[in-house]
């Protein structure tokens, strides 16, 4: 069952156009992963599918209602959690709790049992009389994910919710992801860090606007590279670099920390051939050459080139 | 619904106790206003201090020392009987103006003669002394006018004057009391504490971002400016209070109408004020742009316009148009039937329809840029 239906989804901010004719669909209880580089319309997206943008074409349905005719309708039945900061920095920890929950009409019970669990994913058990505004950003994340669902939304939309944050705080804020999902919530996550997108069931890339690439991360990493992949470890990382753009036989090509990846246009060509021309012709010298998986950075790189490329002509 | 709107008046309550900034301009703002206000009302021109050496002693000058201390402006320190102790009474600052009879005063009258009577006053603080010497100049021709009406009416003639002289205030333009100010005063303090609390407090949200948060919520906007807007009304209603409370410390001002009155003109006032405010916010973006606007629509047309320090009728028609900028001016009306004359709903009901059509204009003008920016 698809829990989302976007259907050529446009926005235009006078002549720019953010969103350009996206579609895609969301299925219940998956953790549906959002991709793009700065500005590529993520947010944009998102703040159309939550109700509060108007489209100006197309629509979408979240839950069964549609975002233009029914918005909110739309928003009873979400969660959402903004790029900025969306917790009151100057209010203390239950009192954050007790406003959302007020604002969503949680009382009683209810009200002390969802207060217990949201402090709980915080970690902040303890700490209910802290002022939210001195807490570490990992926890005051995870809170603001505790308070964007206290009144159990079926869907949940998180825009950036880990961008600042140190990579150990990450990880258990995708804990917390996941932990929701098998509760069998459905959540839509935009992130631009690529090991996240592996923790999600279905990812779509867009780039200025346009969706370029959808599918499991496995399925993208076989369906839109043919050509092999070789990774590269050598001295003088720039210098390999430029001698082996020269090269007809060279796809696109990439440097992550130490290493190079070149994606080949020529079957025919294997290791050997790099290292004669690194070590032999250039006196460079290689320590290691291998044929590799692409990873999911590969295949964006390769996607946003191509885009990009398709885009001048 | 209710519960809601608690919600966000709880919330924002919460917030306004942790925020020195806000908490200065709602309640020490109207403070120091009043304290300015109430010194260069009550203290510049109340009760000068006045010294008379009558060299004439008839009823002449009985009367007209008694037409000066009668009134609240004037208090008579001592009767002196020789020229030298104006010196010492002036430069001790034990009064503040000397006024000297001639001997030939009462002599002169009674034969038609021009009549002259000296005032002396001191003149170390100019302001000061400019505005005593304004009273004892519209004392001295009140009592003129007074004179010559008498000896009219003697020889069985009406007065007429061609041409009348208005001397004018700059803090209490007809001589009236001074607690013909207070009215202004309030209105004022509230207009500026409303405007640019609830434009600050709504901006804020937007600049933080919260406001998305609460734009996803099941809170429509009416719940959330509502639950705004309750704390600020509460403390309106206490700065209204400390205002009256200081009227009647400094100028024995006791409410004559009906308090009821009072509370439904004070809410009118404040849906319009406040109204303002939120229209304020949907136009800026920033805390800063925010304060700016409130101030320039508040402060100086509620000073300069509503007819609180500047008698409407004496301005330009274009100027009396454009006094409807501002609620105070219709607040003000209200508050003067109310509290100084003790008038009824039927003196002033136009002036709350004013309000309630000012405040219904800037909702709807609020709303529509509201609708704009959403498909912005
Ligand atoms: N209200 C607006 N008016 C005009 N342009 C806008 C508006 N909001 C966004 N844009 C533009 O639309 C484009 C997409 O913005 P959006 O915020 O959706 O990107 P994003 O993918 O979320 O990027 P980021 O990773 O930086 O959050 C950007 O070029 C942005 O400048
Ligand atoms: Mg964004």
């Amino acid at each position: 069952m698809n829990t989302i239906e976007v259907n050529n989804l446009t926005k235009k901010f006078g002549k720019f156009t953010a969103v350009d004719k996206v579609s895609f669909t969301v299925k219940q209880g998956e953790i549906f992963g959002f991709l793009g580089a700065n500005g590529a319309g993520k947010s944009t997206t998102i703040r159309m599918l939550i109700g509060i943008l108007e489209p100006t074409f197309g629509d979408a349905l979240v839950g069964g209602f549609s975002i233009k005719n029914e918005p909110d309708l739309v928003k009873k039945n979400i969660g959402y959690m903004s790029q900025k900061f969306s917790l009151y920095n100057d209010l203390t920890v239950a009192e954050n709790i007790r406003f959302f929950a007020g604002v969503y009409g949680l009382d009683g019970k209810k009200y002390e049992e969802r207060k217990k669990w949201v402090l709980k994913v915080a970690n902040l058990e303890h700490m209910e009389n802290v002022i939210t505004g001195s807490l570490p950003g990992g926890i005051k994340q995870r809170l603001a994910l505790g308070t964007a669902v206290i009144h159990e939304p079926k869907i949940v939309f998180l825009d950036e919710p880990t961008s600042g944050v140190d990579p150990i705080s990450r990880r258990n804020f995708w804990d917390l992801i996941n932990e929701l999902s098998e509760g069998g919530t459905t959540i839509l996550v935009t992130t631009h860090y690529l090991d996240e997108a592996e923790f999600c069931n279905d990812i779509i890339l867009i780039n200025a606007g346009k969706l370029i690439a959808q599918g499991n991360a496995k399925a993208l990493k076989s369906n839109y590279i043919k050509n092999p992949i070789l990774e590269i470890e050598s001295e003088r990382v720039v210098d390999s670099l430029e001698i082996l753009e020269k090269e007809k036989w060279v796809g696109e090509t990439s440097i992550f920390g130490n290493y190079i990846h070149v994606i080949l246009n020529d079957n025919k060509i294997n290791e050997g051939n790099i290292i004669h021309l690194l070590t032999e012709e250039n006196g460079i010298k290689v320590q290691r050459v291998e044929k590799i998986i692409p990873t999911l950075e590969d295949v964006f790189i390769h996607l946003i080139e191509k885009d990009s490329k398709k885009n001048v002509q | 619904m209710f519960n809601r709107i608690f919600a966000i008046a709880k919330k924002e309550t919460r917030q306004l106790k942790r925020d020195t900034r806000m908490l200065f301009i709602v309640f020490f703002f109207p403070v120091v206003l009043l304290a300015i206000f109430g010194y260069a009302i009550n203290f510049d021109v109340h009760h000068i201090k006045i010294a008379v050496y009558d060299q004439d002693r008839s009823e002449y000058t009985r009367d007209f020392i008694n037409g000066l201390i009668s009134s609240e402006y004037f208090d008579l320190v001592t009767n002196i009987d020789d020229d030298k102790e104006i010196k010492k009474l002036l430069d001790e600052k034990i009064v503040q103006a000397v006024v000297v009879f001639p001997k030939d005063l009462s002599r002169k009258l009674l034969s038609k003669q021009e009549v002259k009577i000296q005032f002396l006053v001191d003149g170390v603080d100019g302001n000061s002394a400019s505005v005593i010497q304004n009273y004892v100049n519209a004392a001295t021709y009140s009592y003129s006018i007074e004179l010559t009406k008498e000896y009219l009416a003697v020889n069985g003639k009406n007065m007429y004057v061609p041409i009348d002289l208005q001397p004018r205030f700059w803090f209490n333009p007809d001589l009236q009391s001074t607690r013909f100010l207070i009215p202004g005063l309030m209105g004022m303090i509230l207009i500026i504490t409303a405007v640019i609390s609830i434009s600050l407090s709504i901006v804020r949200e937007k600049e933080r971002g919260t406001i998305e948060q609460i734009n996803v919520s099941p809170l429509s906007s009416i719940e959330f400016i509502l639950g705004k807007t309750v704390p600020y009304i509460v403390i309106s209603l206490i700065n209204a209070g400390i205002v009256l409370l200081a009227g009647y410390i400094l100028f024995g001002i006791v409410t004559k109408g009906n308090i009821l009155l009072l509370l439904l003109g004070t809410f009118a006032f404040l849906f319009a004020a406040l109204s303002l405010g939120v229209f304020i916010s949907t136009i800026s973006d920033s805390q800063q742009v925010a304060f700016q606007a409130a101030n320039v629509t508040s402060l100086l047309p509620s000073l300069i316009l509503s007819g609180f320090i500047f008698p409407i009728e004496s301005m330009p028609v274009a100027i009396q148009v454009l006094t409807n900028i501002t609620p105070a001016k219709f607040f003000i009306v209200i508050l003067r039937a109310i509290l100084l004359r003790g008038a009824g709903i039927s003196a002033f009901w136009d002036q709350l329809v004013y309000l309630g059509i000012f405040g219904l204009i800037f909702i709807m003008l609020a709303t529509l840029v509201d609708k704009k920016s959403k498909n912005k």
